[in-house]
Order: structure tokens, then sequence, then C-alpha cells
């Protein structure tokens, strides 16, 4: 009788917390994820970076957590560099968005290999890492983020961000240095098509991108 | 339910009891020593609950948990917070943390004193780019031409090397990946500076000393200049050069796994058509050729540890007259041939956790096969009574061997220790030929034993200080010393920071005036530093200013003994006192890139056959120079222009009476102007997904054509004195440069979709 109890008790519990526990995380998940579309600010991707990451860090083996964490430090990262002149050398207050970012993505890679959505946030802090210094990193980091951008695509030429980072290199590089407003467009409007078709595993999976494309398409109107 | 499975139900599900309380509020303050802090992380350890610090540094969030928890606070630049806390899952928690800043080397003052630095590094003396040494308009693409623009560098035209801060040139010592480096510039003519073997694509990492450097390095009175080479290249690629003075091809592979990579390069460097257009003072009966060869490979060990190989070759010849000063109507005559082998190892590794290990040895073969003497006007080799002297061979051998081992160990946070040792040897042989065929054999072979160790000790992010020690046995005077050195850093603001550097140099006495007249009696010469640095530097500009007193004891004075100059004793002293200023910013005109230097010299000197302690010959009372750079984009085009200027040198002529040396002459040449220019056209700039590149090069040198005036020299007899001058007044450099990369990814195929 005991032992039927215990192994009873034990296959409800393990039952119990597979069904309960990634609902507690995807509802959290959620909660946050939701937020993303309306955040523009350094401070606002702070805070959603730390929740990834308090989520990330309590969880342990959920990929999904610290991609988020590392998506949200690359992009106040992004926002903390933006401004001003674009070719001075701001890594001092770049490099440690770029830093976290690094560690998040690279513990969400040991828990997801060959994952297009990993190297698309790859390529944005190789980005992010050029942004601090242009003058002196773009030979490096130039180069790096082209790699990641490409391997993303080949693991899933049908991923919408692919095209909307391409599109978005190709807007806002000045013309002799090889940007074209024109060519964007054409990334821009292949992104759109594939948002049109493009089905995330779950509703906590990237799906990310979908609202800048509508806004750089509204920009050639 | 039996107790057992009671016990089991409250185990594994502890958070039953929680559904239904309701929760607590944590709020607070973070802050450290100064100030609140934004975007600071706050985490009720493994559960989804924290928060993040708004403006003003404050918190709050509300959790359903219970129990003992630890609440985390984590930000960049700070050492995490941690502390228990005991939820009774309701009411509210006030909990104030104060941070403690990390010390790391990114937020660590930078010791400074001395030091300028040409690095991608984020770092107070990087004040210039690898990039910058190219680009600098009147360095000609050599290394040590774009060190003259910094402050401390003296602008001496009429012989190679760095005279820093009253010191001559053999003062300076050079090192390529820890190692010595002997021979790093072509073999001299008189009154020609020779360029130097190395190119400045080779290094990734220049560190220019001016004085006050560290116990790592040794045997140098004023200064090292420290090379660090590339690691392995991006990609594979050739390289291909074509310009007015010669070509060069190299081809660099690097692995399919990128671990690993060789390469090598060949030039040829033939002046005949430069000096067609560009007329010379001398009158070249063999112009200058040179055969260079490199081969290199590069070995990633592991993900911190690397091998490196570097070996050089090079072949040069020239020969040309000159109007004699000693007889008119007759010219003199100097040739040299020279062939170098330069030979590099190094390693470097992580050993554990704590430990590193640095490993490099270098090996360098030298031969100069001088021949000079006197030609009549139609080119015929005479030999002119009471002046035989000027006609001579003589045939330098050299071999040089230098090895060092360093360990690293890590200690509390960023501070560490180094120590390890040194060894170095020469043999040099010299054979010299009289006019009449008499020969004068000489062969001196020597080693220097050393041994150091050294400390960089953080007591906060603000303080820091570097102290070391060095110990050297040289078998040459058979002497020992103990060289300490310290320097201090403090960090006033977020910007600026101040220094402090003390030290004592010793060098053995120059081979060149050895061996000593009588043996066993010669000691170390000695150089004591003192270094105090003021510096600011923001992303985009820097000012630096130092003050500096160096002390020479223990110079060598020389007398004619047998016809020619030798040591007799360490009798020499002097001393150098100034300050220099280094001003750099990026910002102020759009676009334009400039640097302002200044140096201010007070040197007297006795040393070698000076009669007394004067200011010597290659000191300047004011330096100074201005390096501007533009690019403009559309155009493709970087402009590149500098002005150097030294206030005029003094000039003597020393003589013999048969028992004194006394100053003959002596007087100031005018004041040294040059200005340069330099153009960079980069078509290929930008060209989307490029992995070709061309950069089309034209400089001009001295672009006014203004006379420059290096000091005078007299005839044997005195009786005539002449101007040292420029083999020509302007030069000009037309190159064109292409690097093919080769890459096998399945990029281009990719971008077709």
């Amino acid at each position: 009788m005991k032992k039927t109890i215990f192994i009873l008790s034990v296959m409800f519990v393990a039952s119990f917390s597979y069904a309960q526990m990634p609902e507690k995380f995807v509802k959290a998940m959620e909660a946050k994820i939701a937020l993303i579309d309306s955040t523009h600010t350094v401070e606002g991707y702070t805070d959603l970076a730390n929740a990834f990451e308090r989520i990330a860090d309590a969880e342990k083996n959920q990929w999904l957590a610290y991609y988020y964490a590392a998506f949200c430090n690359a992009s106040a990262g992004t926002m903390a560099g933006a401004g001003g002149d674009m070719m001075a050398a701001k890594a001092d207050k770049t490099d440690p968005y770029a830093d976290k970012a690094d560690k998040q993505i690279k513990k969400a890679e040991e828990l997801a290999k060959n994952n297009s959505e990993i190297f698309i946030v790859k390529k944005m802090i190789a980005t992010l890492r050029m942004l601090g210094d242009p003058m002196n990193r773009y030979m490096t980091y130039g180069p790096e983020a082209q790699a990641m951008l490409d391997e993303a695509k080949k693991l899933n030429p049908e991923n919408p961000r692919v095209y909307v980072l391409e599109g978005q290199d190709k807007f806002y590089t000045p013309e002799q240095f090889g940007g074209s407003k024109e060519e964007a467009k054409v990334l821009f409007e292949k992104a759109q098509k594939l948002y049109d078709t493009f089905k995330p595993e779950t509703n906590i999976h990237p799906n990310w991108g979908k609202s800048q494309v509508g806004y750089f398409l509204s920009q050639y109107k | 339910m039996k107790p057992i499975a009671k016990t089991l139900f409250f185990i594994l599900f502890p958070g039953v009891t929680s559904l239904v309380s309701a929760q607590t509020t944590i709020s607070g303050k973070v802050a450290d020593k100064k100030k609140p802090l934004i975007g600071v992380s706050i985490t009720l350890k493994d559960t989804y609950d924290g928060a993040t610090t708004d403006s003003s540094g404050k918190y709050s969030f509300k959790t359903s948990e219970k129990g003992e928890l630890i609440l985390t606070a984590t930000s960049v630049g700070y050492r995490p917070f941690e502390q228990t806390i005991r939820l009774e899952g309701k009411g509210a928690l006030t909990i104030d943390i104060l941070l403690k800043e990390e010390i790391t080397e990114l937020s660590a003052v930078v010791i400074s004193a001395g030091i300028f630095e040409a690095s991608d590094r984020k770092r107070a003396a990087a004040v210039l780019n690898p990039i910058d040494i190219v680009t600098t308009a009147s360095a000609n693409g050599d290394i040590t031409g774009a060190l003259k623009t910094l402050p401390g560098a003296q602008q001496v035209g009429e012989s190679e090397g760095l005279f820093v801060r009253g010191g001559t040139a053999q003062e300076t010592k050079i090192f390529i990946d820890g190692t010595l480096v002997n021979n790093f510039f072509h073999s001299s003519s008189p009154n020609i500076a020779s360029y130097g073997r190395f190119s400045p694509f080779l290094f990734k990492g220049t560190v220019f000393s001016t004085g006050g450097y560290s116990a790592l390095y040794g045997q140098a009175l004023s200064s090292a200049l420290i090379l660090e080479s590339i690691d392995l290249p991006d990609r594979t690629s050739a390289s291909l050069g074509v310009s007015i003075i010669g070509v060069n091809g190299g081809y660099q592979a690097l692995s399919k796994n990128k671990k690993s990579s060789w390469g090598g390069a060949y030039s040829y460097t033939n002046l005949a058509p430069a000096f067609a257009i560009i007329k010379q003072k001398q009158d070249y009966s063999e112009v200058p050729v040179f055969h260079s060869g490199d081969i290199n490979f590069r070995i990633k060990t592991s993900s911190t540890g690397m091998i490196k190989y570097y070996g050089y070759f090079n072949k040069s010849n020239l020969d040309y007259t000159e109007k004699s000063i000693d007889s008119l109507g007759y010219l003199d005559r100097f040739g040299v041939a020279n062939f170098n082998t330069f030979h590099n190892l190094s390693w470097k590794e992580k050993l554990g956790k704590r430990w590193k290990m640095y490993a490099g040895i270098s090996y360098t073969f030298n031969q100069d096969d001088i021949k000079a003497g006197m030609k009549d006007a139609n080119k015929n080799e005479v030999v002119l009574s009471g002046l035989e002297f000027k006609t001579f061979d003589l045939d330098l051998t050299s071999n040089y061997f230098n090895g060092k081992l360093i360990f690293e160990r890590r200690l509390k946070g960023i501070s560490m220790l180094r120590f390890g040792g040194e060894y170095n040897q020469s043999d040099e042989k010299s054979d010299y030929t009289m006019y009449n065929g008499q020969k004068f054999p000489g062969r001196l072979k020597a080693n220097i034993k050393s041994v150091f160790a050294e400390s960089d000790i953080y007591i906060t992010n603000d303080l820091a200080a570097k102290i070391g020690t060095r110990f050297e046995q040289s078998s040459l005077i058979d002497k020992t010393n103990i060289a300490p050195r310290f320097s201090l850093a403090y960090k006033l603001s977020k910007q600026a920071q101040a220094s402090l550097a003390y030290g004592i140099f010793y060098q053995n006495p120059e081979s060149r005036y050895l061996p000593p007249a009588s043996a066993g009696n010669l000691v170390f010469m000695k150089a004591t530093h003192y270094i105090a640095q003021y510096m600011k530097v923001t992303n985009v500009r820097t000012f630096r200013a130092e003050f500096f007193y160096k002390k020479y004891d223990n110079l060598i004075k020389t007398g004619l003994v047998s016809g020619r100059d030798q040591a007799i004793n360490n009798d020499g002293f002097g001393d150098a006192k100034g300050f220099e200023f280094f001003w750099r910013d990026k910002k102020t005109i759009k676009n334009v890139d400039y640097w302002i230097s200044y140096s201010f010299l007070d040197t007297k000197r006795d040393y070698l056959n000076f009669p007394y302690a004067t200011m010597p010959n290659f000191a300047a009372t004011h330096t100074a120079s201005v390096v501007v750079k533009k690019f403009v984009q559309p155009w493709k085009m970087q402009f590149n222009g500098a002005y150097n200027y030294a206030s005029s040198r003094p000039y003597y002529n020393i003589r013999f009476d048969g028992s004194n040396y006394y100053f003959a002459d002596m007087g100031k040449v005018q004041d040294y102007h040059n200005f340069s220019v330099a153009f960079n056209y980069l078509p290929s700039i930008g060209k989307e997904n490029t992995k070709n590149f061309v950069v089309y090069v034209l400089s001009i040198s001295n672009v006014f054509g203004i006379k420059q005036v290096y000091g005078y020299e007299y005839s044997y007899n005195g009786l005539r004195k002449e101007q040292i001058v420029p083999p020509s007044r302007i030069f000009v450099y037309i190159g064109a440069f292409f690097s093919f990369g080769i890459d096998r990814s399945q990029q281009t195929v990719d971008r077709l979709f």
C-alpha cells in the first residue's frame, strides 16, 4: 500500500509539474513578450532583459528565456549607442550590453543548437559591437555580423527576421558604403511576405519584427 | 493519509500552502558610494520575481513566495549583492542596497606614465590606433616615423632611430612579441637615415615608452618600443603592391577551422626610378636595391593560447660617391652590402585558472660589407696622402640570440604578478682592412642574464601601482645590477587621471667603443627616471601632459687609442628635464581628426669625447608636430597632413690636441620645418560585400621644399665645414596596393535568393 501510494504520488507529481511548470513559465513569458513591441527606451529594454534573465536563471533549461534576455540587452545597447555622431567611439556605453547579451545567447545556444533565431541575435550583437567603435571595428565585426546573418539564413531561409535585419543594414548604410534604400525595400517586402506564412512553434517562440517592417515600409510612402 | 505520504505531499508541494496566501511587497533603493544606480536587476533567486531600479535608484515588486529566500542585486561594473530574507507572505519589506564597485580592466585606472600606445584596446594610454601609424603623412609608412610625431622623440633626420628625451638612438631598444630585435633598421649610410625593416601592417599593437618602462625590459637607458604582432588573419587573402620604389606580393592562408594560418611575402625595392626623377645629393654607382622576404605561421593552441613564428630575410646593396670635403675635386665613396635574417618564435598559453605563460626566442644574423674610399673626378679609386685612413673595408658579422620566459599569476581582482628570466647573447665579428691591406680582426662575444619580477596592484578602481625589479648580469663588463621600477596611477575623475613613475635603467657600454682601452674597469651606464603625468581622455579627445627628469650616470667616455675611439672610463654624466603636451581631437572640426604634440627639453651631457657637459647635437629645445587626417566619404579619399618642427640644434667640431679633446668650433643650425602631405584613395571602401581592397597612395615629404639642415660635418683638417642636408629636399611616393580576399564560403551563392 505504502509503495503504491508512493509510486502514485510520484507519478502524479511528475505529470503535475510537467503540465504546470511550463504553464507558469509560458504565462510569465507571454506577459513579458507582449511588452516588447511597445518598448522603445533603453530603460524599458533593460527592465525586460532583467525580467527574462530572472525567468531564465530560475528555469535554467529554457533557451527562450535566455534568448529574449539577450535580444532585449542587444536592443537596449543599440538604443544606448544611437544618436550623436555615428562614427564616434562609444564602446564604453554599448559594450556592457553586448557583454551581457553575449553571455545569455551562449547559454541559449547550449540549450538549442543550430537555431536560426539565435543566430539572428548573434548578428545583432556583432552589429552592436561594431557600433561601439565603427572606425576601428568594422573590419572585424562587419564580416562577423554578415557571417551570423548568413548562418541564420542557412538554418532557416524562411525566417523573416533575416530579411528585416538585412533590410535595416541596407536602409541605414550610406550609399557610398553600399547602402541602398531601394534594395532595402525589396528586402522588407520579402520579410512582410514571409510573416504572412511564418508560424512560430508556440506563441512564446520568436515572432517579432513585423511592426518594424511596417514602420520601414511606411517610410517609402 | 499515512504519515509518510503526508510528509511526501508537503515536500513535493511546498507551494500549496502559499496558493491561498497574500503577497509581500519588497522595495528599496540601490546606490553606490556616490549616487543612486539605475537599471540594477533585483531578483528573488530561483523565482521569476524581481524588478529593475528606476532613474532614482528605486525598486519595488510583489511576491507570493514564502520562507527563506535570497535577494540579489546585479549591475555591470559592480560586485553582485546577496542577502537572505524571510518572507511571511504579507506586509512590506524595505531593503536598501549599497553596491560596491568591481575592479575591472575597463573601469580601473591605467598605469600610463611615460607610455604611448597604438592599439585597439580601450585604454587611457592608447592615444593612437594601429592604422594611425600607416596614415601619418610624415611617417612614410615607417613605424618610427609615426612615433616621431609624438612628444618625447626628436626630429633627427641624419640618422635612424628614436632619440628620446635627451637620449641617443642606442638608448632605445625595440622588442617584437617580447623579444629583442637587433638591426631593426636597414644598414645605415653616413648622414642618411635608413628605414625600419618591418612593415607597420605586421603589428596590431605598439607601445612606445618614453621613460619609466616595465621591469620586463632592460638594457635601454631611455626608451622601449614594444611591438605586438598580429594574430590570425580574418580570411585567406593575397596582396600585391606596385610603387615608384618597387613591387611586393604576399599570400596569407587561413585554415578551414580558423585555428591556424601561414603566409609569406616578398618585396623588391629599387630606388632607380625614384632617383631618376628626384635628384639626389649622392651619385649612385649602385642605386639602393633591397630583396626582402618573410614567412610566418600562427597556430591557435587553445582558446587563449597561440604560437607565432615570423621569419625575415633581406639582401640589399648600395654604392655611391659624393663630393669630398677633405680634398677639392675628389669624391668620397661609400658602399654597403647587407644580408640580414631575423626569426621570432613566441608562445603564449593559459596554464590553469590563474596562470599564464609567455615564452619567446629570437635570432638575428646580420652581415654588413662596407667599402669606403676616395675616387677622382673620373671615378677611379685613389688613395691620397694624408687621407689614407678614408680607404678601408669593414666586414661586420653578427649573431644575436634572445630568449625570454614570463609567468603571470592573477592575484585578487585584476591584480597580478609577473616574473621570469631573459637570456641575451651576442657575437659580433669585425674585420677591418686598411688601404694597404693590413687587417685588424676583432670579435666581441657577450651575454646578459636577467631575472625580473613585477606586480600590478589595483587597490581600488581609482588607485593602482606597478612595482618591479630587474636583476642583470653582464659578461661583457663582468658586473651585475639591480634596477627597481615603480609607478602609480590615480583616477581623479571618470575621464582624468594622474600618474607617477620612477625607475633605474642600466645599459651595457656600446660595443662599437669596445673592447675598452684597459680591461675590467667599465661598469653599466645608468639612468634614473622621474615622471609625472596628467591625462584626460574622452571618446573624442585626449589631453596628456607629462613632466620628466632623467639623470645619467656612468656614461662612457672615450679616448683616441691607436687611432680609434675607445671606451676609457665611466666618468660621463648628464641630465634631461622638460615637459610635453599631447592633444588629440576628433570632434571640434567635423570629420577632421588631428593631434598636436609639443616637447620642451633641457638637456646636457658629458659623454664619449665631449670636453665638458653640453647640449648634445641630436637635441632640440622645442619640438612640435601637428598631424591632420580627414576622410571625405563621397570621394573615398583620405587627406593626411603633418607638420614637424624642431628648434635649432647645436653642432660641434670636437678635435684632439694630443692630450685632450676640445671644441674647435660650435654653433647652431637653423630651425627645422617639414610639411608633408599624403592622399589615400580607397575606391573599394564600402562596396557591398567586397573581398577585394585597393588603396592608391600619393605622398610628398617636405612639400614646400624648405631647406633642412641637420648639422655640420668638418674636413679632417678642420678647416672646412659643410651642412648636413637630406639627400633630396622633396620626396614623392606613388603606389597602389591590392588585397584580394579569398573566401570559400557559400555566401555569394546564398545571397541569390
